[in-house]
């Protein structure tokens, strides 16, 4: 691990000045970022610890949503009573991921912040745009079988690797942050998420410094929630394909559909046009088809990965079975 | 920098690179706890931070000068085991024996989680955890045997539990 100056932040807003320095990084649970300074794919010079600041309350919100603190930890989310009442996709998306030592010690905060899994990022040795801009993608024609099918680019085929924020975009959340001037702003997920396009280096629209202080949620969807996921093993392993939904079906039609998709894309995926296809309808293979047709319409295999395009059907098509039953 | 380990207290200087886990090991003599992959993949690591289990390979020891921090030292000793030890003993539970205080570690934290009635991956109904094999092998997913002992952890663990009353606590 290369050498770096440690400091311990009092407030959010002394981190967000701290972490405005260049070459400085936030860290809370530590989890991945420590893995990734041990291989030195991350090199910070400055790191300021926030694992201190009382950022970690879960609350309930006026409108019947939850503000989240950037620092409650994965396993007490999961757990937390109004989580598992109300946003049951979030709480199994969660346990979902990671191992119950990793739960305890990763954050909300970092969890939405979590680099790819991609082997050649990890490998300092071979070419990677993500870690080393204008390097190449040795992906593309290497071992992708873990890779994007959507929405990748020529520089960049990776994934994002969160459970959580798949069910965290399925919920419309929002990203609130302590930049360094003092401001604070909000960002909904899905613009808080960037694709890899040439730059896939710059993974979301946090500026230098911008500390991500909650994550909001809004008041939960209509209908039953779930999260499912597929992956090699039976615990403690990164999606393959994941989907969070939540399904409303009144009079037999679909009131109401939110899905969103994990080990497809740079970022959680959403797609509004599934959406719009199944709402009002009555729920059909022949519906069902469609979704997943609307969902793969630009899905593109780059050899090892192929089979996440039939896979990302047959779990979008058993999704929609199972809430719509 | 000053550090609260098994009901002691230890004074080291370390560079801030130090992970939690070297710091017991290399610089206060504390080796129960061992080094696998040394990247949150194993769970040999295992320790217990505020009663909290957690993998120490992943964490540095300065963010840890305030914390009450509890390793296989602190759990029990040759001649006055503790109920989780002495179950893996009798069970069988090992085979080099690497993985175990990591296991025994992670087995104590993952069983006050389940009498706080946390759900996993396996539970059905969030609202309602029930004590299954099912449920202790789930998690304990983060801790890997070489040996694949997990039969006998399995049983260790779930012995220990009924033991403590833990698993009634948790019905």
């Amino acid at each position: 691990m290369k050498p770096f100056h440690y400091a311990r932040a009092g407030t959010p807003e002394d981190a967000a000045r701290a972490g405005a320095v260049a070459g400085a990084k936030f860290i809370a649970g530590g989890t991945n970022l420590l893995d990734l300074m041990k291989l030195q794919v991350e090199t910070p010079e400055q790191i300021v610890d926030i694992s201190r600041l009382d950022l970690n309350q879960v609350e309930e919100t006026e409108d019947g949503g939850l503000r989240i603190g950037a620092l409650v930890p994965n396993a007490d989310l999961a757990a937390h009573p109004l989580v598992r009442q109300r946003y049951e996709a979030l709480s199994r998306a969660l346990l979902a991921g990671a191992s119950g030592q990793l739960r305890n010690k990763a954050s909300t905060g970092g969890n939405l912040l979590q680099r790819t899994r991609c082997y050649y990022f990890y490998e300092t040795g071979d070419a990677c745009n993500k870690r080393s801009p204008g390097s190449g993608c040795a992906a593309r024609d290497g071992f992708n079988r873990i890779h994007a099918v959507l929405g990748a680019s020529e520089a960049c085929i990776a994934t994002h690797p969160s459970d959580m924020a798949v069910a965290m975009r399925m919920l419309d959340a929002t990203v609130a942050t302590q930049l360094p001037d003092g401001d604070r702003r909000r960002l909904s997920i899905g613009d808080f998420y960037r694709l890899p396009g040439d730059t896939p280096h710059i993974e979301n629209a946090l500026r230098p410094g911008e500390l991500i202080t909650h994550i909001e949620l809004p008041a939960p969807p209509p209908g039953r929630q779930l999260y499912r996921k597929v992956r090699d093993r039976a615990s403690y392993a990164f999606a393959l394909v994941s989907v969070a939904a939540a399904i409303a079906v009144e009079e037999g039609r679909i009131a109401s559909a939110k899905l969103a998709f994990g080990g497809l894309a740079h970022m959680p995926w959403r797609d509004g046009a599934i959406e719009e296809a199944l709402v009002g309808q009555a729920p059909s293979d022949a519906l069902f088809a469609t979704a997943s047709d609307t969902l793969l319409r630009d899905a593109r295999g780059y050899g090892h990965n192929d089979f996440k395009i039939p896979l990302a059907r047959r779990v979008l098509i058993a999704t929609l079975k199972e809430l719509t039953a | 920098m000053q550090f609260r380990i098994n009901g002691q207290t230890y004074a080291a200087e370390v560079d801030v690179r130090t992970s939690l886990l070297d710091l017991a090991r290399e610089h206060l003599g504390l080796t129960g706890s061992k080094k696998g992959c040394d990247h949150g993949q194993c769970g040999a690591c295992t320790m217990l931070v505020n009663g909290r289990r957690i993998n120490s390979c992943l964490t540095l020891a300065v963010m840890h000068q305030d914390d009450e921090i509890t390793t296989i030292e602190g759990l029990g000793a040759p001649g006055a085991l503790n109920p989780l030890q002495a179950a893996f003993v009798k069970h069988d539970g090992f085979q080099c024996g690497y993985c175990t205080p990591g296991q025994i570690c992670s087995a104590t934290g993952m069983l006050d989680e389940l009498a706080k009635g946390w759900p996993s991956h396996v539970t059905a109904d969030l609202e309602s955890v029930t004590f299954t094999d099912a449920e202790i092998q789930e998690r304990m997913s983060g801790n890997l045997c070489r040996c694949s002992a997990y039969p006998n952890i399995v049983e260790a663990i779930r012995e220990a539990a009924e033991s403590q009353h833990l698993a009634e606590a948790a019905e």
